[in-house]
């Protein structure tokens, strides 16, 4: 197996705590990971992404050539079009549908959208709205991995492990929470793909 | 039986030091180095073996504690970003003559493409000059192993060993296998050679000699390194360099070793003259890839450029010249050099969108940072020309819209001796910002010189008690910074405290104007916890 993945987001919007969890369910199932993260200045508000390889054979370069990436898990619209130049043919791209506007000149969202909708493969999907709904907002991130996580070639139920695992410390209530969220959006995301 | 963590270069690297006997981590924090010392300090190990962990005020002390360990014959490493070792220098290139005792590693952690940084120096030219070995880690799994193969270098060879990290293997993630019984700590133990530790003419002029000597051997070391390889090639029509990381960018591009071109991976530094110049005797033309400057082309060309092949780079323009690398980098320079290559197919780049805007980094909601630029604006719009001299840390963003309140940053204090000069110049007003962290680092002895003659200045220390920028390490300066002030001899009326915070806001416009309209050194201290920490602590506290 080999799953390729542009983690995208703005500075604080916590894509890292997705690429944890997905880093914990693979060491689990013993498969070979690489993955660059963004420390330091973009941490304050500005763009930032993560590329996160999964993969049963060794992994030679930390970073996704361009046209190679399996999957775009963006927590806003308009980041995840940013990286688009790294989405290979087949590639998915699962992105969040609130939009981030931290900076005067965000463009017009109709046009965001419909961009991400000229592309063959994507989930767009509410995670603040069904977060709340099932959850709790604070656990948006889950429902975006679980969107994502048809598109990744490791077991649901490995992941479930891993997030019950990440945030075990913080009790079961806190468990059951995100994976309430993280169950959310594989349903949703499984329903609108019809994978 | 072995254990396999993920860990960033950075905890790699750290982790190897842990097991292999350490006794002191010495740092400033510094993109992308910073997760060195903040790994150690949150490792069991730490405590149990009474590792020193505490963060120091700058590169240069830091370098000279470490050293000063070694002295005792402990393993010790001192880590810092790139920019860092401008500061370190002196120590660092005195280090090679004094020599090492106990291990000793330099961790260098530099940042192309400036990801968080002013300029993309290659460490690879410091350890060059001062004579010392450097390792240059390609993968997490060699960051931990470097660390106890470097300590051991150092003490077979009495020198300091350089390690060179870039911001793409200092934040990447990988999986590491780990040794499960660490190595016990050195004892005290002194120099045998003493007249070396004290740098004196007459000892330095011996040691010098000793040291060029000895670099033979540095270089005898790298001809037969682990981390070096030779890889056999049957299309001798090119030969490839390839350095650190750089080299999982080649084997991205030919997996599973398809690379039909003789190769050599270096890791380790000096130069292995002898196996480089095997390769250039047996190809047409050699590729240099390597990240950061062309360190090894230029050292392969010459000033003459006239060796037996041609060499292709950064420096004919093959590869680019600026920023960190990538594997299309690699891929598009292979493909213009050896286009007969069929199996380096043209991939299909999807065309990027046009409807994407940059979106920068700003100061955080509730940050004090932005109430000090706030109403120091609106006061410096009541005079002709006034000029703010900034620092490095968050506030920097302050250049940034919507406050665009800065006017230069250069390095770390340069804000304080920079108004002074602008003072000299009869410049008014001249008003330097820099942060608790930042002062304490480097702002203390420029201030020290203001005072000495009373410039005209108005220095304001936006004191969030916190290093902020590079995740909230403690600050050298908390809590003493008007004592420092006042113990370098600015005068106690003019040394102020605020709050930074908006309901403060008619407050900090007043003490601004009053301390700018002062014909003399001023210090502000604008005090308010980072907004990030505070929220931490916060948490720590339910």
């Amino acid at each position: 197996m080999k799953t390729d993945i542009v983690l995208a987001g703005v500075g604080g919007q916590g894509i890292l705590s997705i690429a944890t969890i997905l880093g914990t369910a693979a060491l689990a199932g013993n498969l070979y990971i690489k993955q660059a993260e963004v420390h330091g200045m973009s941490q304050r508000g500005g763009d930032v992404q993560s590329n996160l390889r999964l993969s049963s054979n060794p992994i030679a370069s930390d970073l996704i050539p361009r046209g190679a990436a399996d999957l775009i898990i963006s927590l806003e619209p308009m980041e995840a079009l940013r990286y688009v130049s790294y989405l290979a043919p087949s590639g998915w791209i699962v992105t969040n549908t609130t939009p981030f506007v931290n900076i005067p000149n965000y463009p017009e969202l109709d046009a965001v959208m419909d961009e991400l909708k000229r592309h063959p493969n994507v989930v767009s999907i509410d995670v603040d709205a069904i977060a709340k709904e099932v959850a709790s907002a604070r656990a948006s991130n889950m429902v975006l991995l679980g969107a994502a996580s048809p598109f990744i070639e490791i077991d649901a139920k490995a992941i479930e492990e891993a997030i019950a695992a990440i945030f075990g410390a913080k009790g079961a209530d806190i468990v059951e929470m995100n994976i309430k969220a993280f169950r959310a959006g594989r349903d949703y995301a499984l329903r609108s793909s019809a994978k | 039986m072995k254990n396999k963590m993920l860990l960033l270069g950075d905890e790699a690297f750290a982790l190897g030091a842990l097991h292999s006997g350490l006794s002191g981590a010495y740092a400033y924090p510094g993109t992308p180095s910073t997760e060195i010392l903040e790994y150690i300090q949150g490792h069991p190990l730490t405590a149990e073996r009474r590792i020193h962990s505490h963060w120091s005020s700058n590169e240069k002390t830091a370098l000279e504690e470490a050293l000063g360990m070694s002295f005792c014959g402990k393993r010790a490493i001192v880590s810092m970003k790139h920019v860092g070792l401008n500061v370190a220098a002196d120590p660092f290139v005195n280090s090679a003559f004094t020599g090492a005792n106990g291990g000793m590693l330099v961790v260098v952690a530099d940042d192309p493409s400036m990801h968080s940084s002013q300029n993309e120096q290659d460490s690879r030219f410091y350890a060059d000059f001062a004579l010392l070995p450097l390792l240059e880690p390609s993968t997490q799994q060699e960051a931990y192993e470097m660390a106890g193969y470097g300590f051991e270098m150092s003490e077979r060879l009495g020198v300091p060993v350089v390690v060179r990290f870039v911001t793409r293997l200092s934040h990447s993630r990988g999986v590491v296998e780990t040794v499960v019984e660490p190595r016990e700590q050195n004892g005290l133990h002194y120099p045998e050679n003493t007249r070396q530790w004290v740098l004196m003419p007459g000892n330095s002029r011996v040691r010098y000699r000793q040291l060029i000597e000895d670099y033979a051997k540095m270089k005898a070391e790298a001809e037969k390194s682990p981390f070096n390889a030779w890889r056999d090639g049957t299309d001798t029509r090119l030969g490839i360099v390839v350095s650190g990381l750089a080299v999982n960018y080649l084997d991205e591009i030919f997996p599973n070793g398809s690379c039909p071109f003789p190769t050599v991976k270096i890791s380790q530094y000096p130069l292995p003259k002898d196996t480089l110049h095997r390769l250039a005797d047996s190809v047409d033309e050699l590729l240099v890839i390597e990240e950061g400057q062309p360190y090894i082309e230029q050292h392969l060309r010459g000033t003459l450029d006239n060796g037996p092949v041609p060499i292709r780079g950064k420096l004919d323009g093959v590869m680019p010249r600026t920023g960190e690398l990538t594997p299309d980098d690699i891929r598009v320079a292979i493909r213009s050099l050896a286009p007969q290559l069929a199996t380096l197919g043209e991939v299909v780049v999807p065309e990027p969108s046009k409807i994407v805007v940059p979106r920068p980094p700003a100061l955080c909601q509730g940050c004090g940072h932005r109430d000090v630029y706030a109403a120091l604006n609106e006061v410096l719009a009541g005079y002709e020309n006034p000029k703010v001299f900034g620092d490095i840390g968050c506030y920097t963003l302050g250049w940034l819209s919507p406050f665009n309140a800065i006017d230069t940053v250069v390095d770390m204090g340069a804000s304080i001796t920079m108004a002074k000069g602008a003072a000299d110049a009869f410049q008014h007003p001249a008003v330097a910002i820099i942060g608790d962290s930042t002062f304490t680092h480097s702002g203390m002895t420029g201030l020290l010189d203001a005072i000495n003659e009373n410039s005209p200045i108005t220095v304001i220390i936006s004191d969030n008690l916190t290093t902020g920028m590079t995740g909230g390490q403690d600050s050298q300066g908390t809590g003493k910074l008007e004592d420092i002030c006042r113990g370098l001899g600015a005068d106690p009326a003019h040394v102020r405290t605020i709050d930074s915070h908006p309901r403060n806001h008619a407050d900090l416009m007043a003490l601004f104007k009053e301390e700018i309209d002062y014909q003399g050194v001023s210090v502000i201290v604008a005090r308010r916890e980072c907004i990030q920490t505070a929220r931490r602590h916060a948490k720590q506290k339910k």
